[in-house]
């Protein structure tokens, strides 16, 4: 009964924490773009007069989302119109319960790890869910029945399924190294070090493999420089038919699709909610000395250290997004088959070659 | 649990491909076909075979059904015939049908009595892949000219001939 | 933990649900999907023999399955556009041309 209601308790707070972070990574895009471009950006929302740099922004944009009218076109397939944003969004959702936020609390007699369920597989398993996301996407571009989001549903998919490609083969190199799919094992590896000083970070060991896993991981996002499926000034795109919650749905799932790929690369490149230095009883520093600390913050640290990764990570993601104009159709599909899978490929063989003589 | 895990997943497939044999969408045909192979990727999870049931999501509900549906919505979709036409291949169908159960059950009546081993497989990741690359290498690295003969095979059938 | 043997019929199931579909329908598209679902059975059926026979060998097969699948689909689908593009239909009744 007990292990349940833990369950239940951390499925709900990594949701609060997943949506949440969404909310503000809208406001964190507006900012930043507008620092970008030498604006202000939003900074009108108040509450009885507070306005602090615009921080109740999001939750503004989802009152006026939520009392938007739900339109549905009128040659639409009705059905499955309604069912792709709600597919987009549960398979980008559920990837989060599979990601480490820290090591394990000890209350009591009881050991509480922060991940909700460590899967065998799990990193195969957040590439399914991903994978089975492309059709929320497909279905959203063809139940409108509308030719511009045909085109833009097409392009999404052919782009994904492009970018799976080298996203999954980028990863292998990273599993000869840690060799594990279980993402607390691999996260656990990385606290080693190397030479006695450097922290064993994927992307210490994983150069190569995490440039090109960055690459495939931001065309997975279809976000500019990979925006062909939206493309906003050519053909709008895939949910060009959608409107108030629906869009929102879409919008969010954007996001959360930043978060998702931020935790992954933070899990799988820099150590997840490692600290350097630091082990279960407080910082062992290699010049020799040490910081010991209780338990909780311990914990305390980790928790932290994997945030501030991940809000690292996003904030780069909308930096690049703000940064880069788009590539042309021929470019990208180029990219993706011709520069990315190659290379992933040349970093296999150089792992392999590595590993043996080592 | 276990039980109900496995009706209700067998009864999603079973009714997914029931749904597709009925619907006369080729696009329809394809959407039903994706729950199917994701409940059978849960039923392989059942079996103990986590490896595969993730493998088989990946690989046939997340890229080789896109495929049948990019290349549907490509296309074009057209309305399926009505099955009025050809009658007779219904029929012809169905009694095949009838034979193979009875055939696949009289093969099979072995299978009713399967022994149960209750010790767990060990089936992870580590023993299939240590497993792939000992036993079973010449198959492995067979498949992998047979991919790449695939993917050749696919681009030169598709592409344009160039105008001369 | 369930009996593998359920598994089996299911599979069984499917694999007749399989070939019925590629007995009823009228285009090249739905029957390569038919028999995508009979390949689908038989690694249904590979796995849970080899549940019952407390070895991986099985699953190893069905690793290789749905390789070959994998492939079967890249080059079918190709050969389904190419049929498309020359006979301007994928009806399995329209293209006769073996026929006379």
């Amino acid at each position: 009964m007990i292990e349940i209601l833990i369950v239940f308790i951390k499925i709900v707070c990594a949701l609060v924490w997943f949506l949440l972070l969404t909310l503000y990574l809208t406001w964190l895009e507006r900012k930043e773009s507008a620092v970008i471009q030498d604006r202000i950006g939003a900074n009108r929302a108040s509450i009885f007069g507070i306005r602090i740099l615009g921080l109740f922004q999001p939750f503004a944009d989802a009152i006026k989302m939520i009392f938007k009218e739900d339109f549905v076109p009128a040659f639409s397939r009705k059905f499955l119109h309604t069912l792709a944003p709600f597919i987009s969004f549960f398979f980008v959702a559920i990837t989060i319960s599979a990601i480490p936020f820290g090591d394990s609390i000890r209350i009591g007699e009881r050991t509480i790890s922060l991940q909700i369920l460590d899967f065998n597989v799990g990193l195969l398993f957040i590439l399914a869910m991903l994978s089975l996301g492309i059709y929320g996407i497909i279905l959203s571009g063809w139940a409108s029945n509308n030719r511009y989001t045909l085109i833009g549903g097409l392009r999404g998919t052919a782009q994904l399924i492009s970018y799976e490609v080298a996203l999954g083969l980028s990863l292998i190199g990273l599993i000869m190294v840690f060799p594990s799919l279980k993402l607390s094992a691999i996260v656990h590896y990385q606290g080693e070090l190397i030479f006695g000083f450097l922290p064993k970070w994927g992307i210490f060991l994983q150069p190569l493999g995490f440039l090109v896993f960055l690459f495939a991981a931001l065309a997975e996002t279809k976000r500019a420089p990979f925006d062909l499926p939206e493309a906003e000034s050519e053909i709008i795109g895939f949910f060009a038919e959608y409107g108030g919650l629906k869009w929102g749905l879409f919008m969010m799932t954007d996001f959360m699709e930043i978060i998702v790929v931020s935790t992954l690369l933070t899990t799988l490149f820099f150590g997840g909610w490692q600290v350097p230095w630091m082990a279960a009883d407080g910082f062992h520093w290699p010049w020799g000395g040490e910081w010991l600390l209780s338990h909780w913050l311990v914990v305390v640290f980790q928790v932290a250290a994997f945030n501030i990764k991940v809000f690292f990570f996003c904030w780069l993601q909308i930096l690049i997004r703000w940064t880069y104009p788009r590539f042309r159709y021929d470019q990208l599909m180029d990219m993706g088959w011709k520069l990315l899978i190659p290379l992933s490929l040349v970093n296999i063989v150089g792992t392999g070659i590595v590993m043996s003589i080592l | 649990m276990g039980y109900f895990l496995f009706f209700l997943l067998a009864a999603l497939c079973v009714g997914s491909v029931l749904g597709m044999i009925i619907s006369k969408n080729q696009a329809y045909n394809a959407l039903f076909l994706i729950p199917a192979f994701a409940s059978l990727g849960g039923l392989f999870g059942l079996l103990e075979a986590p490896f595969i049931a993730v493998v088989q999501i990946i690989i046939y509900a997340g890229a080789i059904m896109v495929l049948f549906i990019f290349v549907i919505m490509m296309i074009n979709v057209q309305k399926g015939v009505p099955p009025e036409k050809k009658k007779w291949t219904l029929y012809l169908s169905f009694g095949l049908a009838v034979v193979l159960v009875i055939e696949l059950a009289v093969a099979l009546k072995a299978a009713f009595t399967l022994p149960v081993s209750t010790e767990t497989l060990k089936a992870g990741p580590v023993n299939l892949g240590r497993l792939l690359f000992t036993k079973y290498l010449y198959p492995f690295e067979i498949t992998s000219i047979l991919i790449i003969a695939a993917l050749v095979g696919a681009i030169v059938l598709v592409k344009k001939k160039e105008q001369e | 933990m369930i009996p593998p043997n359920y598994f089996l019929i299911l599979s069984i199931i499917l694999f007749v649900l399989g070939v019925i579909a590629f007995f009823i329908k009228k285009d090249l598209l739905t029957m390569f999907m038919a028999v995508e679902v009979m390949l689908n059975a038989t690694n249904l059926a590979f796995l849970s023999l080899a549940r019952s026979a407390n070895s991986i060998d099985g699953q190893v097969i069905v690793f290789f399955i749905i390789t070959v699948a994998a492939s079967e689909a890249a080059v079918g689908l190709a050969i389904i556009l190419l049929v498309l593009r020359q006979k301007k239909t994928i009806k399995t009744e329209d293209i006769k041309l073996m026929k006379g």
